[in-house]
């Protein structure tokens, strides 16, 4: 039966093209418009890290007291998000988490023997941040923790880096030469660049690219600074200073496995507050806080408010489409009203001719549907190069996949499908004997 | 207009109407908002940022390993560049306004922030040559002399004087002349003094993209900024901008070859960088009001074309009982204003409660009335554009129909 409601769908649409392309533009439009802005507000809001984003966590101390948020002052009402060195220190030597890396963003020029230097931005880190984060190696491995006792000066380097800096061949176990000196390559990531680049508060969260990594250890000795230090005292005049000061610049993670883990970890920030409080360096009540990737994603504001407007703007502009694809369908059966009332005169329920609606509103979907992804695909082509994603690994931010493609289709569907409930409704209500007598 | 007729008319036809109403409505809604952001959008990415835009080129200056004497570096690199021909002055600097990123800084009237005026500001820190380097416009009271220029290395250091905004001046000191006053850099509690206002600066970071008064806290100290990482703004005479800019490598690298120069471009391209994704979402915003509107032209189109064949033997009736073709027209632009002014006062309802709600949840400007008045005449205008043709059709109606239905 639904392969001859199909056959007449497709007669009829056939029949008044007009208004057939004018009801699929409308879906398609819709569609199309509001999945371009839905597929960047998902990208701009996905869980970075899935499978571990309830396990990573990050803590944060009240360094600078009550005085520093007090409301009149307009300041920043949280408590800071990054570390002192002195509290970063202090938490990766207490190793009370399963893993645990202190880590802040560096850059250094790299200075390939015979060829232009080549400025890069990079990260300091300790060792966990590797399977931490899950970062996939192509070749060697992260450095030691002997490297790290040792203050070695290993790193390890992104994809496309090693690509540049060793076009001939595998990476590990050659010199990169740095401002900061050489380092022997112990392992290349693949390429890695998660959405939002949750772990640094600082700077922007989608336009970052690690492309190498050392020993946090071997960094600070180094002295390479960091691109960002956010103060409420001065910070001292020179590199010791910095490092004892109470300026915030690193960022701490820490992987606890369950519940448990958590539990045990609050109580040690909290124990870890109360100690300085009692040495006299809090004058206040001692305040910490633990946040896991979704948590720490809402505390810093992640997703740009334009995007929620722009997201609301793109349903507003899906519901119009929606009002008027139902106002043309209902033009369309109920101008088919007088064919609808014969096949009920030679015996088709009200049911039939309610399925027989629907299948052809389907199928309107379906087209609407596959006009939307084309505009869909265009729409993120535009997005993109107004952006300049030019590399490929940070297009991900307007990429379509098979999943948003998928929910494209689906939301073309059930849309139209909804849209047609009301118009075949009327359809399969209207009496028989009245539409007969009219033709 | 047959008021009367076309509701007795549109009472049997209640759901189409209704629909198209609705339609209309919504459509105004999003348009209007989507106006008033792409506006917002286009006035932050216009703010004038206080410099002689025109006249400036800008790059990054990294020289590759640390110099012996960084600060004789920079300075040997500024004569170079103040000796290009069509150059009238250059400056190394931490940052300019719209490059992003930036030191930000609390600033109070009184130490420690008690009780005074308090503001988050931008720093930039400034040598003697910066006001011309730059291009401000200075309103009142000095810029600093070369005697007083300090140096800042790594970290913050007590300044003995500062150059506000007039922004910044005026929300630090809402009553009284801020020249000769004392501001506070919170963290460092000796006491700067106001020796000149500005007219306008923009921050480092770009306006954000809806409201926020910060933009335009700027102060300059007079510090030289060393490091190995400098901001060079560099100002020429008027249509020289191009020539100096390409002789710049050059010029630069023949005092040594061990640097990094990154980001040399006019100021535009700093702007340009600044807003691009401001100007992406301008851009996606333009096209959905346009095929929204035309969404809507089209639908009302439709149903209209679809109402006309309906009602075709009562045109044809009414044609042969003596209407002429112009009241039929009449009759169907009507129509259609009474439903699409329903459907414009539902929509500036609707889109004056959305823009309340999301200046309330999502902090974004409040929508001039301007807006949602133009809105409802593009609206207007276009649904009765969208009901010519098919008022057309009607009013092409034989008589002779009615006659052949009875």
């Amino acid at each position: 039966m639904s392969g001859y409601y199909f056959h007449l769908a497709i007669r009829c649409l056939r029949g008044n093209v007009a208004l057939t392309v004018l009801i699929i533009a409308a879906v398609g439009v819709g569609i199309g418009a509001t999945m371009t802005v839905f597929t960047v507000l998902l990208a701009l809001s996905g869980d970075p890290i899935p499978a571990k984003s309830s396990q990573l966590f990050a803590p944060q101390i009240d360094v600078w007291g009550p005085a520093a948020r007090r409301p009149g002052a307009n300041a920043d009402p949280r408590l800071p998000d990054m570390l002192t060195y002195g509290d970063a220190v202090a938490l990766m030597q207490a190793h009370a988490a399963t893993r645990q890396a202190a880590m802040y963003g560096i850059s250094q020029i790299i200075l390939p023997p015979g060829r232009e230097p080549i400025p890069s931005g990079g990260r300091a880190t300790y060792r966990d941040f590797f399977a931490m984060f899950q970062v996939p190696f192509h070749s060697g491995a992260p450095w030691s923790a002997q490297d790290e006792t040792a203050h070695r000066n290993v790193i390890v380097l992104g994809a496309k880096l090693a690509a540049k800096l060793f076009p001939a061949g595998d990476a590990v176990g050659q010199e990169v030469t740095m401002e900061a000196g050489a380092f022997r390559v112990v392992g290349v990531i693949e390429p890695w660049n998660p959405q939002p680049a949750f772990y640094d508060p600082s700077g922007s969260a989608f336009f970052r690219n690690e492309e190498f990594f050392l020993p946090f250890t071997v960094a600070i000795e180094h002295r390479i600074p960091g691109g960002w230090l956010s103060c409420h005292s001065s910070p001292g005049s020179d590199w010791a200073g910095r490092l004892k000061s109470s300026c915030v610049w690193i960022q701490f993670w820490a992987e606890l496995p369950d519940a448990a883990a958590v539990r045990a970890y609050r109580q040690y920030l909290s124990n870890y507050a109360a100690d300085q409080r009692r040495s006299g360096r809090f004058g206040w009540p001692p305040s910490v806080q633990l946040s896991n990737v979704r948590q720490w994603l809402q505390i810093e504001h992640v997703v740009p408010d334009e995007v929620r407007i722009n997201a609301l703007l793109a349903l507003g502009f899906l519901l119009v489409c929606l009002v008027n694809a139902v106002g043309l369908m209902l033009a369309r059966f109920a101008g088919r009203s007088g064919a609808y009332a014969i096949r009920r005169a030679l015996g088709a329920s009200r049911l039939d001719i309610f399925l027989q609606c629907m299948v052809e509103t389907a199928l309107v979907g379906a087209l609407g549907g596959g006009l939307g992804l084309m505009l869909t695909a265009l729409g993120l082509i535009g997005q993109r190069a107004t952006l300049h994603y030019t590399s490929a690994d940070s297009s991900r931010l307007t990429h379509l996949d098979t999943s948003i493609m998928t929910l494209t289709l689906i939301v073309a569907i059930g849309a139209t499908f909804l849209a047609g409930l009301y118009p075949a409704w009327r359809a399969a209500r209207s009496p028989i004997g009245w539409q007969l007598k009219e033709q | 207009m047959e008021i009367l007729p076309i509701l007795s008319a549109l009472r049997r036809n209640k759901v189409g109407a209704t629909l198209v109403a609705l339609q209309i409505a919504l459509t105004l809604a999003v348009v209007a908002n989507a106006l008033s952001i792409i506006q917002n959008h286009w006035s932050n990415m216009r703010r004038p940022s206080g410099m002689d835009e025109e006249n400036i080129f800008t790059l990054q200056n990294h020289w590759v390993g640390q110099p012996e004497n960084l600060r004789a570096s920079i300075e040997a690199d500024m004569a170079a560049l103040r000796g290009i021909p069509g150059v009238v002055d250059a400056a190394a600097t931490n940052a300019y306004p719209l490059l992003g990123g930036g030191m930000g800084w609390r600033i109070s009237t009184k130490p420690d922030m008690r009780d005074g005026p308090s503001a988050s500001t931008t720093l930039y820190l400034q040598t003697a040559h910066g006001l011309d380097a730059m291009g401000l416009k200075l309103l009142g009271g000095r810029w600093f002399r070369a005697a007083e220029i300090g140096e800042w290395g790594m970290n913050l250091k007590a300044s003995p004087s500062a150059v506000l905004t007039l922004a910044l001046a005026s929300k630090l000191f809402p009553t009284g002349n801020p020249l000769g006053q004392v501001i506070y850099l919170v963290g460092i509690d000796s006491p700067v003094q106001v020796i000149g206002v500005v007219d306008r600066a923009q921050a480092a970071a770009p306006a954000p993209a809806f409201g926020d008064p910060r933009t335009e806290y700027s102060t300059f100290l007079p510090f030289q900024f060393v490091n190995n990482g400098l901001a060079y703004v560099v100002r020429t005479r008027p249509g020289q901008l191009l020539a100096a800019m390409r002789a710049t490598p050059d010029r630069l690298s023949r005092i040594t070859r061990q640097r990094v120069i990154d980001l040399l471009g006019p100021f535009s391209e700093t702007r340009t960088r600044a807003y691009r994704i401001q100007k992406a979402e301008s851009r996606l915003l333009g096209a959905v009001v346009g095929l929204l509107l035309a969404i809507t032209a089209f639908g009302t189109l439709g149903l209209t074309m679809y109402w006309v064949s309906q009602r075709r033997r009562h045109i044809g009736l009414r044609r042969a009982l003596g209407a002429r073709r112009a009241d039929i027209l009449r009759y169907f632009h009507s129509e259609n204003l009474l439903i699409a002014g329903t459907g414009v006062l539902l929509g500036v309802a609707g889109g004056l409660g959305a823009n309340l709600w999301m200046a309330a949840h999502l902090g974004t400007a409040r929508m001039s009335p301007a807006y949602i008045g133009t809105g409802a005449v593009m609206v207007l205008v276009l649904s009765q554009l969208a009901v010519i043709w098919p008022a057309f059709r009607a009013a092409s109606i034989p008589a002779s129909l009615a006659a052949r239905g009875l």
